[in-house]
């Protein structure tokens, strides 16, 4: 069974980081998956009108390539497409009429959508198909003494029936984190959002929730904090420079993908890691726990 | 604050408009605040999401189209996970901001963005960004 993946736009400039760390986290565990070798935006929000077809385009697009690369199953690392290409093939499945139209619609595409793909985010991967017993054996580098704050946001969770875990309690990143060898750390705001695409024109918004995430987050005692979502990233890492201007008190902490620290525990040369994409640079705590 | 209901309004275009854009049963909620009192946005807001369900099922639209809690609900889908009536706000106030941007009131342009601002934010912040926020 091939095993494709798709990328998305994010994940090939400002989260190179993500990108480059999942490749070498999946090649070290023996996994293989193939890029697409064509894919198009996945649209980045699923389409909560009723009427809006229009909007289910592109990520059913994307799944058409998938079968084109004779594949039924697609691996995503960004939480945002996870949830559009999964939604939108949820949606058009349960609505025949409506994929009916989309296919005449794309008439010039070769294969005929059906809604047959399956939409796999890294983490179901790793825990369902590599299975997480079988990570533990691979580690080179074990996290020890690192504590980690996982922050999952909205789009892996929510709305439950694509969730990828308990939609208010979701705990498989803490589980990777402690096969990794870290100390997973807990805290109440790990699926709050964290203002999202609010970020373009009203930063104050995302200012004032990473505040309140990141300051629950310290007062667990978290060296790091994890994420899965670029967006999530840019808004917990990057905005700590507006989150100072406006909460003085605030002290910075750095933000990481959860494949970084997975490839650092894989024994990763530092090239891969990506640190000149942060905001808060993560080599000082890293260097102190012995890590890099 | 004096709030006019009236039968024209309960019973007009705009309420069918947003339960059938929405997918959602207006009347089914009964106000019991669980979608504000989860809500991680009510910081910004002018007006709660029951509030934004008790002006739609009352057909108060002006009401609604001059707040400013419907462009700061970024769809994180908290509300829909805890409605113990299985009420989707988040499509509900989604509806809300389509009725006025298929009039072609887009709430962003992108000229009034810098070029250092379109440069700083990833991609995918701006696409949703502008997936929200034109027609």
């Amino acid at each position: 069974m091939k095993l494709t993946y798709y990328p998305g736009c994010t994940l090939k400039n400002k989260a190179e980081n993500f990108e480059n760390s999942a490749i070498f986290t999946l090649n070290h565990l023996g996994v293989e998956v193939q890029e697409l070798s064509r894919w198009n935006c996945c649209g980045t929000v699923f389409s909560l009108t009723t009427d809006d077809l229009m909007h289910h385009l592109a990520p059913i697009r994307n799944l058409i390539r998938v079968k084109e690369a004779n594949s039924d199953k697609v691996m995503t690392l960004c939480a945002m497409c996870f949830n559009t290409l999964k939604r939108a093939n949820e949606y058009m499945k349960n609505d025949p009429e409506g994929l009916d139209k989309l296919n005449q619609f794309m008439y010039r595409e070769k294969i005929k959508y059906d809604g047959d793909v399956e939409i796999l985010h890294l983490l179901e991967l790793l825990k369902d198909e590599v299975k997480f017993e079988n990570i533990k054996s691979k580690v080179v580098k074990p996290l020890t003494d690192l504590k980690v704050a996982s922050y999952y946001g909205c789009y892996l969770v929510r709305p439950q029936e694509i969730g990828i875990d308990d939609v208010e309690n979701p705990t498989i990143i803490e589980e990777l984190i402690g096969l990794l060898g870290g100390i997973p750390v807990d805290f109440p705001y790990k699926t709050e959002c964290c203002g999202a695409y609010q970020t373009v024109d009203k930063p104050e918004i995302v200012a004032e929730r990473t505040f309140q995430i990141l300051q629950s987050v310290q007062k667990s005692q978290a060296d790091v904090v994890v994420v899965s979502c670029p967006l999530c990233a840019f808004n917990l890492d990057h905005r700590q420079k507006e989150t100072v201007q406006q909460f003085p008190e605030f002290k910075h902490i750095p933000v990481l993908y959860f494949t970084q620290l997975m490839a650092i525990a894989f024994g990763s040369p530092e090239d891969v890691l990506r640190f000149d994409l942060h905001y808060i640079n993560p080599k000082p705590i890293l260097k102190e726990k012995g890590l890099i | 604050m004096i709030v006019n209901i009236s039968k024209k309004k309960v019973k007009s275009d705009f309420v069918n408009k947003v339960e059938e854009l929405s997918g959602q049963n207006l009347l089914a909620c009964y106000q019991c605040g669980k979608c504000s009192a989860g809500c991680p946005a009510i910081s910004q807001m002018d007006i709660l999401p029951n509030q934004i369900i008790r002006l739609a099922q009352l057909g108060l639209k002006n009401e609604l189209f001059k707040s400013k809690s419907i462009w700061v609900c970024a769809s994180c889908m908290t509300c829909n996970t805890r409605c113990p009536k299985g009420i989707n706000v988040a499509e509900v106030i989604e509806a809300v901001r389509q009725i006025l941007l298929r009039k072609r009131k887009d709430h962003i342009e992108l000229k009034d963005l810098s070029e250092e601002e379109k440069r700083e934010v990833p991609p995918i912040a701006l696409i949703a960004c502008f997936r929200k926020f034109t027609s």
